[in-house]
């Protein structure tokens, strides 16, 4: 899966989660500050990034922004080909 | 002594998804069962159901409130803003500190459960949803309630299977006649209309498994085969009459009196005696300061269940004396059985069936019951101006729960 590629789901479960627009998730956007987010929020997106790309994150901390994420479920994919 | 009002009313129903497009389903006896739609119910051997038609939950509540609440919640806040819309509450005429939410729901949000436990399965308990415990919890539409409209004062639930919607009304009037609070939300919701829950009460032999819907929920009919499980909300707004009226507030109707027992019987059967469900009609009528003669109309509980309308028959004719000319109906053989909001929406029934002097009709009765000796309302008699009536509900556990309710007069 390309970066592209996982940061496109990654943008639509945010969307879907807080009800922003598409355009306001890049890469650089600040989850808690940028969308407005609540813990709970937080850890709803956490939940569906799980399922969406059957992962395990341990904890959300040290995920910001939206580009911590990709990088997290990227490195998370990368492993488990090992 | 505090006077109670309603000053506002919210209903979403199986035939009506506001206010009037309910009190219009009532007039035109109007039977909201179809085919379940909801989820694949071909192997419940379950048929029908009174599912919400074209209901669009965005028109008054936003995308993240709907991530944010199960279907129960969700029908329960519907309901509620039309009420608060009606009644004119906001933070200009009402101070927060004086107003409370006592809210109804028979089993609070199980599709949640359904669709977690399923996820749990599948997929391990580590992938459980963060918003499964806060959107599944009964008291969210309490919860939520208070939040966006900022209610401050006693914020509860009741849970008392089909009377929860009832009793939750009851004790919000005595919140207010008591001087806890000026305002109250209050009501019932439910959404139960699901697989675990169809095949729950189905397991009870509980459900009409009618496939006509026209002889599907037929209270008090030799025929009854059960009850059609409905789906909804019904929320009253319920003001102290001083706070009401120093705000120039429009009055629907008024709570006169509330009675609340234990048939301490079983768990699933109501008492064939019926002698705790005749109690708690008499205190209500008691606390009315009123004979049984004055009370007019009884919207009754009147689930199909071959159990319940026999007892409930008795239970009225032991209060009202079986020569009484008091009418009764189950608006349930239109609506189906809302469970936790069914004494909610009921209550709506009630207050428009003083208001308008036309009582909703106890639809589909072909042979009426020897052993229901009532006098249901028809399209013959419905024409009835009365100054009072009252509203039963009885759950699973043996909760009676009763409001008698008042034309609206100074």
């Amino acid at each position: 899966m390309t970066n592209d590629e996982i940061f496109s789901k990654v943008q639509a479960i945010i969307v879907d989660q807080t009800g922003e627009d598409k355009e306001k998730v890049t890469l650089t956007t600040n989850i808690k500050q940028d969308l407005d987010a609540d813990s709970l929020d937080i850890f709803e997106v956490i939940n569906e990034i799980e399922d969406e790309f059957d992962i395990k994150i341990e904890t959300e901390e040290g995920i910001e922004t939206v580009s911590d994420l990709v990088t997290f479920v990227e490195k998370q994919l990368a492993q488990e080909k090992e | 002594m505090t006077r109670v009002v309603i000053t506002g009313m919210g209903a979403l129903t199986p035939i009506g998804n506001s206010v009037p497009e309910f009190e219009a389903g009532l007039r035109a006896s109007k039977v909201g069962f179809q085919p379940i739609t909801h989820f694949d119910a071909s192997e419940t051997g379950i048929t029908l159901a009174g599912e919400l038609h074209d209901f669009e939950p965005l028109k008054r509540l936003g995308k993240r409130d709907l991530r944010r609440m199960d279907a129960f919640s969700q029908y329960a806040m519907y309901a509620t803003a039309e009420a608060v819309e009606q009644a004119g509450i906001d933070e200009a005429n009402t101070e927060p500190e004086t107003m409370g939410v006592i809210y109804g729901s028979g089993i609070g949000g199980l599709t949640t459960i359904q669709e977690q436990v399923i996820k749990m399965a599948n997929k391990g308990p580590q992938r459980v949803s963060p918003m499964f415990v806060p959107t599944a919890i009964s008291n969210m539409a309490s919860g939520n309630m208070a939040i966006r409209y900022h209610a401050k004062n006693i914020c509860t639930t009741i849970v008392t299977a089909c009377a929860s919607g009832t009793n939750a009304i009851g004790e919000a009037f005595r919140q207010i006649k008591e001087g806890r609070a000026q305002v109250m939300l209050t009501g019932g919701a439910e959404a139960s209309v699901n697989e675990i829950g169809i095949a729950g009460f189905a397991a009870l032999s509980t459900l009409s498994k009618a496939t006509d819907p026209k002889r599907a929920s037929l209270p008090f009919d030799a025929d009854r085969l059960g009850f059609v499980m409905g789906e909804g909300a019904g929320t009253l707004v319920l003001e102290s009459l001083t706070h009401a009226q120093a705000r120039g507030a429009q009055i629907l109707g008024e709570i006169v009196g509330y009675g609340a027992t234990a048939d301490a019987y079983h768990i699933t059967s109501p008492d064939p005696a019926g002698t705790q469900a005749a109690r708690a009609m008499q205190l209500a009528i008691d606390e009315a300061g009123v004979k049984s003669t004055d009370v007019g109309y009884i919207n009754a509980h009147g689930t199909a269940t071959m159990g319940n309308d026999s007892a409930e028959s008795k239970a009225i004719n032991s209060v009202f004396g079986s020569d009484s000319d008091v009418l009764v109906s189950s608006t349930k053989s239109m609506t189906g059985h809302l469970l936790g909001a069914a004494g909610a929406i009921e209550a709506v029934a009630t207050v428009d069936a003083l208001q308008s002097g036309q009582l909703p009709e106890n639809v589909g009765v072909v042979q009426q019951d020897p052993a229901c000796q009532v006098n249901l309302v028809n399209a013959d008699n419905r024409d009835r101006q009365t100054e009072y009536a009252i509203s039963n509900s009885f759950g699973f556990g043996g909760h009676n729960a009763v409001l008698a309710f008042r034309k609206w007069a100074e």
